[in-house]
Order: structure tokens, then C-alpha cells, then sequence
């Protein structure tokens, strides 16, 4: 695993007019993710709910952080933010030297698409579909055709450990498998960035740790910047860096 | 990029199964509206095929300027002998005209089953009325004889009407007639009518006039120049047309009224049925509220949701229309009976399904399932993201 997949290929054909490699190529050490005095807040019922003020973060390509702080502090918001399915108030949002501001609403799905995988904490997986066929979708989107979409979900199934379970429906997998297929189906794109709220939420200890191994695995193996909302202290020991979010203010920790 | 950016139309199938009693009763009820549609359909092209099929193309047919049907028309003795002594009138080994002059008479008779009593077409004709219609067989006993008070019976008139059979008696002009025969007529209209020969005919309804005179041209093809000069004898006012054209026109008003009677009841029903797919597919999203959520967040655009729960619909609607028609064909193999109301005369025909009626009963359904699937696909469409992800 210590070769990235034929992903950078892919996220190329889906995003040729994307400028982020060759920023990135010239400068490694500049941050995968960059919050700049972000604001973010929620009106209920007339009154101003201020989730995230003034909010500052930088993220080094690589890194694998775990997010953690009290119910309702504005952990999934950020990630939110950063993820792009959400937007900011003011501040910037930059990932990738792309501020997302900048993207309208199609163009910004396309930037997820090439850009970001997604892991949820009740894995999100299609019902309807078997694990090969939920880990294919992200590539419907790269322009590559069905063989090479099939041989790469192949593939990365079996890097998730579920080579023999290519045709289950998700309804047919346990929670820490329906789990790894959704991290599969994650990073079959080949994503600079993965995104992971409470992905341990919903698995009893010993599946929650099998899915951090992995996460830690991706991490090291294919370089892919990790950011992960947990509760869970042990799942907060898997990342590299600890960030508490409390009270609108972050404050960082080192990491297991 | 469209097709490759957008959801594969197998997803949408998978999810119709996966709620399959949910999609069997939608797409049933779009079925049955479709089954409707096409039946109905059906009844107006049988009765036009049936028609249609009655008329021979080399067959000139004469009557009276300005009739509509053989009953309005009267044709005068000397108007009918001038036709047939034209030289363009073929002739057969016995230098006979091959022509026939015809009294055609509608007379209600009593139905076997008790049924109300229905008209029915009487034809008196000469011996080459027989000539020139070859699709009709003697299928039972013999021809009438000319003078004779007898008739031949079309199959259909056969069965349903009292005294119709072989060797029965019916009563009609003041006397009784002896079926010496049944004749098929080749689904034509012909097996709804009742033949006898002309001079009995007329004598029996004291007649001084004919209503038509059928006749076929020594060569085919100056019809045109026939018809013209038939036309500028001042003392001829008469119609000539091709007897394929007049079977023709006598279907038409009934075909428009079932094609008419079709939509309308299809349109009124289809209602409910757009309203049931529309409460599925309303279903269909909220349930799969989270699931847009997942994909938009994945970068599927908002056109890949609406597409993907549109394709749903109309597979729905296609599903409907494949099955409505297909039940609805199995009524072309029923023979009915009805009322032909542009000759006033019982007309017996088979419910034809025509391409034509297919491919719009078809598409009646996709629209069916378009419009039922629009709104609710729009609504898939237009969640936003963070609130379809909560759903989970
Ligand atoms: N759409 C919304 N409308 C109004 N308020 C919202 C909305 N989304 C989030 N909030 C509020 O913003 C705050 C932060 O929510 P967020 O989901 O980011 O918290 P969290 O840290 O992820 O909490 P948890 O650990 O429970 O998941 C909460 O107080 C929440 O009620
Ligand atoms: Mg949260």
C-alpha cells in the first residue's frame, strides 16, 4: 500500500481545469486545509446562534486529526466548512489553496467529488446496492469507464479486507464491515482529503478499532489527510493530532 | 458527460424493487388507466378495420349525389341503366355487365337471447353481386334463387338473431323468407347482413328505385375519366367512388368518436393514477432523504438526483403502459357486436390493436409517470444537503 492507486490519474480526468496539483507540486509543505477567521452561526427564532467565531485552523497535508469537544460545540459544522457541503459566513475556507468561496454550487460538487470522501457515523451506505456497486459510485463521477471503475472498487475492497464480500448489500454486512465499505467507497477516489464524523459512533470496541486501523493505515500508506470527529478518546489516539473544539475556541493537543 | 455523471438508470430499477408491492400497485394502477385507454381504441379501429376490409379497391360503388350511407341513397331504373350500358363497364364471358344494381334496407329483428331487437342490413342484389364481392363464402347450405323468397345470413346474423340459422324462417315485408344459407363474410361487414335477390327484394317492398349500383371497370385505372364523364350527363346525379373509400368513410365518425371517448376517459382517470405515483415517489424520496444527502455531498448535482428519481417514475409508467397494453391485446381475440350509428346497422368485429394505438398508449403511460415523478424528483432535487444528511 505504500504506492497511491491509479487515483491521481482520476482526480485529474474529473477536474482537468483544477490548478491545486501544480500549487501544490511547488510548494509540499503548504497546508491541506487553511481556516481563516471563519465565522459561522445559526439564527433560531430570531435569536443568533454562534457556532464558530472568528475561527483559525491549519491543517498540514498528511496530518490525521481527530476533533473532539462537547455535544453541540461546532464540531460537524467545521467539518462541514472544510468538507464543502456547507459555507461560511465570513472568513476563509481555503483546502488545497482553493478557497471554496470562490466555487459555485456545481462547481463545488465537482471539487467534492475530485476532492473530498466522506465517511458517516451511520455509514450512509445504498441499500439497494451491493459493496462493489457503493464503492463504484464516487467514480460514476471521474470519467472512467465501467471496467476500470470495476477493477478499482475490486481493489480497494480488498484493501479494506472485503475481497469476499463484493457482492453483499449492505443489509448483509455488520456495522464494522458496512463501515469499511463506506471508507472504501471514500477513498476509491483517490480524495486529498477524508472527512469522518464519528465513524466509530455506531460499532461496538473491536470494530470501531479495526476501522481506525484503517483510517490510520490510509493515513500512512496513501498520505490522505485525515479529519475525524470523535468522542471517543481511544479513536482520538488513532489520529496524529488532538483538537478539542469548546466554547467556539480550538485547542490543540498532541496526538497518539 | 451527462450520462457518466449522472446516477445508472439500474439504481432507480433496484429501488422500484426494493418497494416492490409499492411499485407493483402504482404501476397497476397506470396499467389499468392504459388497459382503458386502449380498449376503448381498440373497439373504434376494429370497427374501422372491419369496415375498411369490406371494400374492394377495383370495385366502383354508385349512388345517389349527396348520400352518406346506402340506405339514403336512391338510384333511378334509367339512371342505373345508363351506368351499366357504359362501355367502360366490364363484362364477363356472357357479355353480361359485370355490375350489380342493389337495394339495400334496414329492418330490426329479434335478438336469440332475448335482447332487444336491432337493426340489421339487407341486401337485395343481382347474381354478380357475388362476382365482385370473391372474399365472401357460402359457408352452409346453398344461394338463394332469384325470384325466390329466400336469403343467405352473415355468420355473425346467424348466430345472434332469431330465425337467422340454416333452414330457419325470418319474417320481414310482409312475409317469410327460408334461409337456405350462411355465409362467411371474411371479417368483413358483410357477416352482419342478410342477402336475397334484388327482384324479390323489390317486389317486396314495392321499391320503383335501387339504392346503389356496384359495378367493376373493364380496365382498371381511368376511374378519374369515368367518374368525369359520368359526371357531366346532366341526367345523372350520382356519386361514384371506389367501394374501398366508401367502406372507409362509414368508419370514420365512429373511429374519431372511441379515439375521442379514449382520451377523454383516460385523461379523467389518469388523474388518479399521476396522483398515485406522485404519492409513491413522494414516499420513494422521503425515504431515501439521507441517501441525496450522501450523493449530492459525494458531488452528484442536483439534475443527477432529479434524473435519477424521474427515471424511477417513468420506468414505473413504462412498466404500466407495457402491461396495460399487452392485457388490453388479449381483446383482440373477442368478437363483439354493436351499433354502428353512421348506417344505423349491428356490425359484428374484432377489438384491433393497431401500432399506432400502442405506441400513444405507451407514451400516455411515460407522461403519466413524467408528470407523477416531476414534483416529487424536484423536491429530491431541491433538499439541501446538511438537512437530507440528518435524516440518517
Ligand atoms: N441547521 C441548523 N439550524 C440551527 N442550528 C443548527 C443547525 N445546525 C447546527 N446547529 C446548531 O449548531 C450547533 C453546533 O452543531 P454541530 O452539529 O456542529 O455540533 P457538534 O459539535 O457536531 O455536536 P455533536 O457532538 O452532538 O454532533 C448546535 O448547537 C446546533 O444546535
Ligand atoms: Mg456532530
Amino acid at each position: 500500500m505504500a504506492a497511491r492507486l491509479a487515483g491521481k490519474t482520476m482526480s485529474e480526468a474529473a477536474e482537468p481545469e483544477m490548478p491545486t496539483h501544480a500549487l501544490n507540486a511547488g510548494k509540499p509543505a503548504a497546508p491541506m486545509v487553511r481556516l481563516s477567521a471563519v465565522s459561522k452561526s445559526y439564527w433560531r427564532g430570531g435569536e443568533q446562534l454562534t457556532v464558530l467565531n472568528n475561527l483559525s485552523l491549519e491543517v498540514a497535508a498528511g496530518d490525521f486529526i481527530a476533533l473532539m469537544g462537547p455535544s453541540g460545540s461546532g464540531k460537524s459544522t467545521l467539518l462541514n466548512l472544510v468538507a464543502g457541503i456547507d459555507r461560511a459566513d465570513t472568513g476563509q475556507v481555503e483546502v488545497a489553496g482553493v478557497d471554496l468561496a470562490t466555487l459555485d454550487e456545481g462547481a463545488l460538487a465537482d471539487w467534492r467529488a475530485a476532492n473530498v470522501g466522506f465517511i458517516f457515523q451511520f455509514y450512509n451506505l445504498l441499500p439497494v446496492l451491493n459493496a462493489i456497486e457503493n464503492v463504484e459510485l464516487p467514480l460514476l463521477l471521474t470519467g472512467l469507464h465501467a471496467d476500470a471503475r470495476r477493477t478499482r472498487a475490486r481493489q480497494v475492497l480488498g484493501l479494506v479486507g472485503l475481497a469476499d464480500r463484493l457482492d453483499h448489500r449492505p443489509g448483509e454486512l455488520s456495522g464494522g464491515q458496512q463501515q469499511r465499505v463506506a471508507i472504501a467507497r471514500a477513498v476509491v477516489a483517490d480524495p486529498r482529503l477524508i472527512v469522518a464524523d464519528e465513524p466509530t459512533g455506531d460499532l461496538d470496541r473491536a470494530a470501531g478499532a479495526d476501522v481506525l486501523a484503517l483510517l490510520g493505515r490510509l493515513n500512512e500508506g496513501l498520505g490522505t489527510t485525515i479529519l475525524m470527529v470523535t468522542h471517543d478518546q481511544h479513536a482520538a489516539r488513532a489520529a496524529r493530532r488532538v483538537l478539542t473544539l469548546d466554547k467556539g475556541v480550538l485547542v490543540d493537543s498532541a496526538g497518539g | 458527460m451527462l450520462p457518466v455523471r449522472s446516477l445508472p438508470a439500474m439504481h432507480a430499477l433496484r429501488n422500484l424493487r426494493a418497494r416492490w408491492v409499492t411499485s407493483l400497485l402504482t404501476a397497476g394502477g397506470m396499467a389499468l388507466v392504459v388497459f382503458v385507454f386502449t380498449a376503448i381504441r381498440m373497439v373504434g379501429a376494429g370497427i374501422e378495420a372491419t369496415l375498411v376490409a369490406t371494400g374492394e379497391a377495383d370495385n366502383l360503388f354508385i349512388i345517389s349525389d349527396g348520400a352518406e350511407t346506402e340506405v339514403q341513397s336512391t338510384l333511378a331504373r334509367d339512371q342505373a341503366s345508363i351506368v351499366m350500358a357504359r362501355p367502360e363497364v366490364a363484362r364477363d364471358q356472357a357479355g353480361r355487365p359485370l355490375a350489380s344494381r342493389e337495394l339495400v334496407v334496414l329492418i330490426s329483428l329479434p335478438q336469440r337471447d332475448g335482447a332487444r331487437p336491432a337493426n340489421v342490413t339487407l341486401r337485395g342484389m343481382e347474381a354478380q353481386g357475388r362476382t365482385l364481392r370473391p372474399r365472401v363464402r357460402l359457408l352452409a347450405g346453398r344461394w338463394f334463387n332469384p325470384g325466390a323468397a329466400e336469403v343467405v345470413t352473415g355468420r355473425s346474423i346467424a348466430a345472434r338473431f332469431d330465425g337467422a340459422g340454416l333452414g330457419e324462417t325470418l319474417r320481414f315485408a310482409g312475409r317469410d323468407w327460408r334461409v337456405t344459407g350462411v355465409v362467411d363474410g371474411g371479417g368483413t361487414a358483410f357477416d352482419s347482413e342478410v342477402w336475397g335477390d334484388l327482384d324479390a327484394f323489390m317486389q317486396a317492398w314495392r321499391r320503383e328505385a335501387y339504392s346503389l349500383t356496384l359495378m367493376r371497370l373493364a380496365s382498371p385505372g381511368p376511374e378519374a375519366a369515368f367518374r368525369r364523364i359520368l359526371a357531366s350527363d346532366p341526367r345523372l346525379r350520382i356519386d361514384v367512388q371506389s367501394e374501398a373509400e366508401f367502406y372507409a368513410r362509414q368508419s370514420r365518425s365512429v373511429r374519431l368518436f372511441f379515439d375521442v371517448l379514449g382520451w377523454v376517459l383516460s385523461l379523467v382517470f389518469s388523474l388518479a393514477a399521476i396522483i398515485g405515483a406522485m404519492l409513491t415517489m413522494y414516499a420513494s424520496v422521503a425515504a431515501r432523504t439521507a441517501e441525496v444527502g450522501t450523493l449530492r455531498a459525494m458531488g452528484f448535482r442536483r439534475d443527477a438526483i432529479f434524473l435519477s428519481f424521474l427515471v424511477e417514475s417513468l420506468a414505473l409508467g413504462s412498466i404500466g403502459g407495457v402491461v396495460g397494453v399487452l392485457a388490453a391485446a388479449l381483446l383482440g381475440f373477442v368478437s363483439v357486436s354493436t351499433l354502428n350509428w353512421q348506417t344505423f346497422s349491428e356490425i359484428s368485429f374484432r377489438l384491433t390493436i393497431t401500432s399506432e394505438i400502442a405506441t400513444s398508449a405507451i407514451l400516455f403511460a411515460v407522461v403519466m409517470g413524467l408528470l407523477g415523478g416531476a414534483l416529487p424528483a424536484l423536491r429530491a432535487a431541491r433538499l439541501d444537503i446538511l438537512a437530507a444528511l440528518r435524516a440518517s
